[in-house]
């Protein structure tokens, strides 16, 4: 393994770690505040356990989301100094915002998770909606730092080094508002139906739960909401590439030949010695249709770039399907959600078997398509590390021996997700059983004011 | 002043916050490791109660300093995480370890084995995470990073696997546990658990004499520049009187059981440390080729970096407060340690 090849996978590693973390520290906040809301509304006691079961796995997710979060700022230099040299100046500015971002979340985390009896409920309940907000400051920040990876802006190049440099007008680079819009909407869809899944999964034993039966509503109604407005940002998110990166947009589209009404491939093999996509379902003119608005426009293929500014196309092209595929089945099992609310107002949700295995089944759908879309727009911008003016080859730090670090922080981070995992398991193991209207009282005695240490 | 040099000084802020704050947590997971006798059960649970709500919010200084490090001075950067690759992935892993552990060891609710474990693990990378910050920053000060023409040239290993930077190490681990120690004499009313951390306020007090003079001693070998800042400066009598005077201090009022002043004290001791050290480097960031001129980011950058720093602590420090006022009540911010008598 090369030097630069380790780093490259630590980098990845790293990212494809944290950013699961991230997006259940961006939408976790939202789902336990609506449950201790209702809970202060309504006085239903089940919305407060609710609240504090969330508010503890949000916890330990917080918890891991911070250091490996921290791992990431020093990895920028540790791995990439000549682009932290080069763009520290430029794009510095939103991590400094996401800093501060961060500060507000974990102060005001810190107030809600040992704060139960020790500020008003009011209070205790904004510390909530601050955490929820900030946490979402924090996510949009970092990814206009991708954005402007994606589309650099703010500055001119003399003499191969940066200058005139303007942060602001680098802060609102082209892909800065579809990728921060694309990004948070797939934390909630993911991490609403992550949770609203579990809940599903166990509804499906114990039918009658009151306790699942509210997880599962709050949950989905934030995951649904943002599976549904996400075909939208993704559209957005496909032109501005289109507009951008249109090397990315070929390669995620399989897209060799520059051709007028473009076909759009669903599925595929791309196969870059041959220059041709295999066995891909085509969709006639949909590509240029969807990419520009218009049937008849000429989209670049991959021969319109020289060779060695291509991506990968094999991972990017299947990424993209698995990303569009996930997205797809979550939107769907929302819109029949949706549709079965309309129709049948009076019906819980919950009463139909097939749509609690639907919701079993598209679980880790988001977290999945948070996975393969951040592979789409990392892997498709290569070779570069800032498209069009830096390449990763060139950013990469000049220690050797890279391989020990990425393989320790691979058996770290592999470590530490077992560790989540079977933490949360225990957390689920440990959920009100037999729960209906009538039965609540007893719970909340069990489960007594731990809250506050516990 | 400069706005380069602005930018600098707030830097140095927030480092010195986190070595007041996270550090006296890094300093809990120290009193963890050495917690001894018939109360040890009982020190473990204070140490917990008395992180458990801040250190979050504590450890994101840290980041702070990073991010003003790499957006106002990013060749500064590059040349530090070049140069020291090495401590610095350990010190993650660290912090890693340190912060995981502790909140798998809060919400594993069960009292069994496992939980000891986590315990273990919190408290041991709790000691060893402060000793590779201060080898980190022994080894910026050591001037044995060389760089020519934006390339370190002095390799991975040598500027701080060296006696000075780990000397640095063990009174950074020092400092962290005796603020540590001092802070929590007023966590409880437990007159008890009050002497037992007087005591080991005392003899980590103690610990941080010696060990500032070895690293006052091996700071002619090991870093004679910043030495020469200490000494020969005009500000070095004034700024060694003031340490000292601080250091007394909290050995005093530790001996007549004044822990509110006890606790200003032994804060002013590590802050004017900090600053000591800052301004012998001064005006260097990475000793003997980097200068906060020299990796200074362009204007532009640095008067929105001090707008965004100015906006953020107008909206920090009111949300610290806040924080510290539930959590550890009127005392949090009190001189006076009657009042800790009397909440």
């Amino acid at each position: 393994m090369t030097d630069l090849l380790a780093a490259r996978s630590q980098m990845a590693m790293s990212l494809a770690f944290h950013i699961i973390f991230a997006a259940v520290g961006i939408a976790m906040p939202l789902l336990m505040v609506i449950a201790e809301w209702r809970w202060q509304r309504t006085r239903e006691e089940v919305y407060l356990t609710l609240a504090k079961r969330w508010a503890k796995g949000t916890a330990i997710l917080f918890a891991v989301g911070a250091v490996s979060g921290t791992v990431l700022s020093f990895e920028l230099g540790l791995l990439w100094p000549e682009f932290m040299s080069y763009a520290g100046a430029i794009i510095g500015m939103p991590f400094s915002l996401e800093g501060f971002a961060f500060f507000t979340e974990a102060i005001f985390l810190g107030i809600y998770l040992y704060g139960w009896t020790r500020v008003r409920p009011r209070a205790h309940l904004l510390a909530g909606v601050i955490v929820a907000i900030s946490g979402a400051l924090s996510g949009i920040f970092v990814v206009i730092a991708n954005a402007w990876m994606n589309s650099p802006t703010g500055f001119e190049i003399a003499d191969g080094k940066p200058v005139n440099i303007d942060p602001l007008a680098a802060m609102l680079n082209p892909m800065a508002l579809s990728q921060t819009l694309h990004m948070t909407l797939a934390a909630y869809a993911a991490t609403g139906f992550a949770v609203a899944g579990i809940h599903a999964f166990l509804l499906l034993r114990d039918r009658k739960n009151l306790f699942h039966r509210r997880a599962l509503g709050i949950a989905l109604l934030v995951g649904g909401v943002a599976a549904l407005l996400q075909p939208l940002s993704g559209d957005l998110s496909a032109r501005a590439v289109a507009l951008n990166q249109p090397v990315k947009l070929a390669a995620l589209e399989g897209q060799f030949k520059t051709e007028r009404g473009a076909p759009l491939r669903i599925g595929g093999v791309p196969d870059e010695a041959a220059g041709e996509t295999r066995y891909a379902i085509e969709i006639p003119y949909a590509l240029s249709l969807l990419a520009f608005h218009d049937a008849n426009a000429e989209v670049k293929g991959l021969e319109a770039f020289p060779r060695d500014q291509w991506p990968n196309t094999l991972i990017v092209h299947t990424a993209f399907q698995v990303m569009v595929g996930m997205g797809t089945l979550m939107m769907l099992v929302a819109l029949w959600g949706a549709v079965r609310w309309w129709k049948r107002r009076r019906q819980d949700l919950t009463e139909n078997k097939w749509f609690l295995r639907a919701l079993v089944l598209a679980a880790p759908a988001g977290m999945i398509a948070i996975e393969a879309g951040w592979t789409v727009t990392e892997v498709g911008r290569q070779p570069w590390i800032i498209y069009g003016v830096m390449r990763t080859k060139d950013a990469v730090t000049p220690m050797p021996g890279l391989v020990v670090p990425f393989i320790t922080f691979t058996l770290l981070y592999i470590f530490l997700a077992a560790i989540v995992v079977w933490l949360l398991l225990r957390q689920v193991a440990a959920s009100p059983r037999e729960v209906t209207a009538g039965k609540e009282s007893k719970e909340r005695k069990e489960e007594g004011e731990q809250g506050v240490v516990a | 002043m400069s706005l380069e040099l602005i930018v600098a000084g707030a830097m140095i802020v927030s480092l010195m916050f986190y070595a007041l704050l996270g550090g006296a947590d890094y300093g809990g997971g120290v009193w963890d490791l050495f917690a001894r006798g018939r109360r040890a059960e009982a020190q473990r649970t204070l140490i917990v109660e008395a992180i458990g709500p801040v250190w979050e919010a504590n450890h994101v200084w840290l980041i702070l300093v990073v991010v003003i490090l790499f957006t106002g001075f990013p060749r500064a950067f590059a040349v530090i995480a070049t140069a020291l690759h090495i401590p610095l992935t350990l010190l993650l892993i660290g912090i890693v370890l340190r912060g995981s552990a502790f909140t798998f060891r809060t919400y594993d609710s069960k009292r069994d084995r496992v939980q000891q474990r986590w315990s273990r693990v919190f408290s041991i990378a709790s000691v060893i995470t402060p000793i590779l910050l201060g080898v980190t920053l022994g080894a910026i000060a050591s001037g044995t990073i060389k760089v020519e023409n934006g390339v370190v040239t002095s390799g991975f290993v040598s500027s701080w696997l060296a006696p000075f930077p780990f000397a640095v190490g063990f009174f950074a681990l020092s400092l962290f546990a005796f603020l540590a120690a001092v802070y929590l004499t007023l966590e409880t009313k437990d007159e008890k658990l009050q002497e037992d951390f007087r005591r080991r306020a005392l003899l980590s007090g103690g610990a941080v004499g010696v060990l500032a003079l070895t690293v006052f001693l091996l700071s002619g070998m090991g870093a004679p520049s910043v030495r020469a800042g200490l000494t020969a400066s005009r500000w070095a009598v004034p700024l060694h009187l003031a340490t000292a005077t601080s250091a007394l201090g909290a050995f005093y009022f530790l001996w007549k059981r004044r822990y509110a002043l006890a606790r200003l004290c032994a804060a002013c001791q590590v802050s004017l440390i900090l600053w000591g050290w800052a301004l012998a480097q001064f005006p260097f960031i990475v000793e003997p080729d980097i200068t906060i001129n020299s990796a200074a980011a362009p204007r532009a950058t640095l008067r929105l970096l001090l707008i965004a720093l100015a906006a953020g602590a107008l909206l920090l420090f009111p949300s610290f407060y806040y924080l510290f006022r539930v959590f550890k009540g009127k005392t949090a911010f009190s001189v006076l340690s009657e009042e800790s008598k009397t909440e």
